[in-house]
């Protein structure tokens, strides 16, 4: 079962690497801001997958802090100076 | 049988994943690409979440990662807000 997990988790890797090749080509900042978010989404979907492979319950706490910090970061990223938001 | 219920859980989290990337990469403008980003991972990622919980069979873990769950959601949602809003009064002509 903890192979199955790995394996589920590098597949959530190979979907990342998909969305990051919006930040290559995004017109946008908002598109690079969204390859942000999808960092953070994947990647807390990664650390329960590992929490579960692993046998390590703290990574779901590790989890709850990295989706806290990806909205801190789009917070940071709309509120640029000039920018009455 | 719960490793079924779970293993199936989470390959199904993880197809909406894919859809959510790929809906990245397709669509035609940031504001479609905020829908599929936002709806398409959180719900992969709550069904990830359930056969986490249903693999632990533990109550107490199961709570913590509704909980994860629950913040992601909330993030999410208030940050797709404020990039749409954003990219709305940087750019007049979107």
């Amino acid at each position: 079962m903890s192979d199955l997990l790995l394996l589920c988790a590098l597949f959530l890797m190979f979907t990342l690497v998909l969305g990051l090749l919006r930040v290559l080509r995004g017109p946008e900042d908002g598109d690079r801001m969204l390859a942000a978010q999808l960092i953070g989404s994947t990647g807390v979907g990664v650390l329960l997958l590992l929490a579960a492979a692993l046998g390590q319950p703290a990574l779901v706490d590790v989890a709850l802090l990295l989706a806290l910090l990806a909205a801190l970061a789009a917070a940071a990223f709309v509120r640029q100076p000039g920018n009455p938001s | 049988m719960s490793e079924l219920v779970a293993a199936t859980m989470i390959v199904a989290g993880l197809f909406f994943y894919l859809a959510g990337s790929i809906g990245l990469l397709r669509l035609p403008d940031l504001f479609s690409r905020l829908h599929a980003l936002t709806k398409a991972d959180n719900l992969g990622l709550g069904l990830l979440a359930a056969g986490v919980a249903v693999h632990a069979g533990d109550p107490l873990m199961a709570a913590r990662l509704l909980l994860v769950w629950l913040a992601v959601l909330a993030a999410s949602a208030a940050s797709a807000q404020l990039i749409a809003r954003h990219a709305r009064t940087a750019d007049p002509h979107v």
